[in-house]
């Protein structure tokens, strides 16, 4: 059952929003703070009402302003996992987690637990656990509601980066058992890139952009709005092996790749993200380079960036990396879409924010 | 010592507590959670029996109460008695002037969920009363506690506006406080002073018991 909203208002902050979710799709509402993001989730959760919206789903209308109906959050089928995770601080997390459901079912709620990687953790306080178990039983909970839709409110944003980065090949390997909609709220380019399927840029209230990721990240304007610096290619790869000086070979649909210790065992698929000013392109194979990672393709497109910059989309087989370079080095290199040219990727410039684990999984990738 | 008016004294703060209870909780909620515009007259209203002298207020109730108020006369109607100079009359002037007691504590309670976690409760599925019972309460009690233990012990020892509403009718009105206070009148010092003792030593036990209560709530949360 798709998620549909609509939402208008011209205060507190100006609204003007529309967009549909599939079931098992993955929609991340970016923007910056203040942007109207999370004012759109409340709405979806039933917590706001703008002067004008609908949001319905299965065609089950939630909230209809034109046709007078708004459902109470009680009466809405939905999974919120709050910023701050708001958990019941006087429950355990099995308490925490069958305070969502119709009938309290204890072995449904250890259930939910292992899901989320919480065996044994059940009989804590929310007080006893780590931010990132924290998140956890708040994933949990909104799971144990069965919900028809599943919101995520900057769900990462309070824990540290390694816990993060778990927590993210967490998110993605649990897609594989979730068939709702789920919306997901960040201002991270990055955490969006990894985890969503399509994104909706928000700037002002307003949707500035709406499409696949790899669209909307190959959008100037869409960019701009997110920071053109967090411009970034995502390529899959899988672990080759662990090389004795620290740097890991994977395999990528460019080619073999040297990245510094990803911890991850030979077999493992992740995905790499790419930062576009981190790339240099050259028209032939270039000799006698510290860089270890070289790979060639075609250009495919050439859009024009901020200031003096130009994007150079760069194809290789089904996939892409983007360059920012001058626009002075593209006249000079005489680029010209179909031309073929080697992009080279510094190894170090991989952080390993930026590398989310995918479990072996089918439906993840 | 006056068994009679201590046990006058325990019935009308047992009455008080049992009718600021749902008070404190509903009233309390409200105030924590909701803004409107008269909101600061209504919770100076709340306030004015903390700052009103007893014998003020105790004057109004009179006179509002009074054979020759409209409310007196509808209780005379209804009931065959009056309402000043009854025990009824005394549970309404109690509830009255404790409503500070019984609604600040359980406001501060209520304040100090955050607002996220009754949103929770409310995406969790729970209807406003169920999330009441299963998460509000189970945070605020310390506070709701605290106020219904203030008001306890504070209708124990109240003196004007007793004296105002109630006069000194033994078996009806005359609570320890006004009884102690006939001894001292009579110079019987000594039964004075076992009252006072005793009285002492009941105040001091319940607020003793809420602060202990209340603290090991707080290290479990923690």
């Amino acid at each position: 059952m798709a998620l549909e909203v609509m939402a208008q208002a011209s205060a507190p902050i100006p609204l003007d929003v529309a967009f549909r979710v599939e079931p098992g799709e993955l929609l991340a509402l970016v923007g910056h703070s203040g942007s109207g993001k999370t004012t759109l989730l409340r709405t979806i959760a039933g917590l706001w009402t703008p002067e004008t919206a609908r949001v319905s789903v299965g065609g089950a209308a939630w909230l209809d302003t034109g046709a007078r109906v708004n459902l109470p959050p009680h009466r809405r089928r939905v999974g919120l996992v709050f910023q701050n995770y708001a958990l019941f601080p006087h429950m355990t997390a099995a308490q925490n987690v069958m305070a969502a459901m119709m009938r309290p079912d204890p072995v449904e709620a250890e259930r939910i637990l292992d899901l989320v990687n919480l065996q044994g953790l059940g009989a804590r306080r929310p007080a006893q656990l780590s931010g990132g178990q924290q998140q956890r039983v708040a994933v949990a909970r909104a799971l144990a509601r069965r919900p028809e839709a599943l919101l995520l409110d900057e769900p990462f944003s309070a824990v540290d980066r390694a816990t993060r980065d778990r927590l993210y090949s967490e998110i993605i390997a649990l897609r594989a058992h979730l068939g709702m909609p789920v919306v997901l709220v960040t201002h991270d380019v990055n955490e969006a890139q990894i985890l969503a399927d399509r994104m909706v840029v928000i700037a002002d209230g307003r949707m500035l952009r709406a499409g696949t990721t790899a669209e909307v990240m190959a959008d100037a304007d869409a960019l701009r709005a997110m920071g053109i610096r967090e411009l970034a290619a995502m390529l899959p790869a899988t672990v080759v092996a662990q090389l004795p000086d620290g740097l890991t070979q994977l395999e990528a649909p460019t080619g073999p790749l040297f990245l510094p210790n990803v911890e991850a065992s030979p077999g493992t698929r992740v995905r790499i993200r790419i930062l576009a000013q981190e790339v240099i392109l050259a028209r032939s194979r270039p000799e006698g380079l510290s860089a270890q990672n070289i790979v060639a393709g075609t250009v495919a497109r050439i859009a024009p960036g901020q200031g003096p910059g130009v994007l150079v989309h760069v194809a290789i087989g089904d996939h892409e990396i983007i360059a920012r370079i001058t626009r002075r080095a593209a006249d000079q290199l005489a680029l010209r879409q179909g031309d073929p040219v080697h992009a080279i990727v510094k190894s170090m410039s991989v952080a390993r924010d930026h590398v989310a684990t995918v479990q072996p999984d089918p439906k993840a990738g | 010592m006056d068994w009679t008016a201590l046990d006058l004294s325990l019935r009308l703060a047992a009455w008080t507590v049992a009718i600021l209870l749902p008070v404190s909780i509903l009233l309390g909620r409200f105030l924590a959670i909701r803004e409107f515009r008269s909101k600061p007259l209504v919770e100076a209203l709340v306030m004015l029996p903390l700052v009103l002298p007893p014998t003020v207020l105790g004057f109004y109730l009179l006179v509002t109460l009074g054979r020759n108020s409209r409310i007196g006369q509808l209780w005379q109607d209804l009931f065959g008695s009056q309402l000043v100079f009854s025990f009824t009359g005394l549970v309404v002037a109690s509830v009255i002037f404790n409503l500070p007691f019984a609604v600040l504590p359980a406001q501060r309670g209520f304040q100090a969920i955050a607002s996220e976690v009754r949103e929770a409760a409310a995406c969790c599925g729970m209807s406003p009363l169920r999330a009441l019972w299963k998460v509000e309460l189970p945070l605020a009690w310390p506070g709701v506690v605290t106020a219904m233990v203030l008001t306890f012990a504070h209708t124990l020892g109240e003196f004007g506006i007793v004296l105002m509403v109630g006069g000194s009718i033994p078996g009806e009105t005359k609570t320890i406080a006004i009884a102690i206070y006939d001894r001292v009148q009579a110079f019987d010092t000594e039964s004075a002073a076992i009252m006072s003792a005793v009285l002492v030593a009941i105040s001091v036990s319940t607020i003793a018991v809420t602060f202990a209560l209340s603290a090991r709530v707080g290290k479990r949360l923690s």
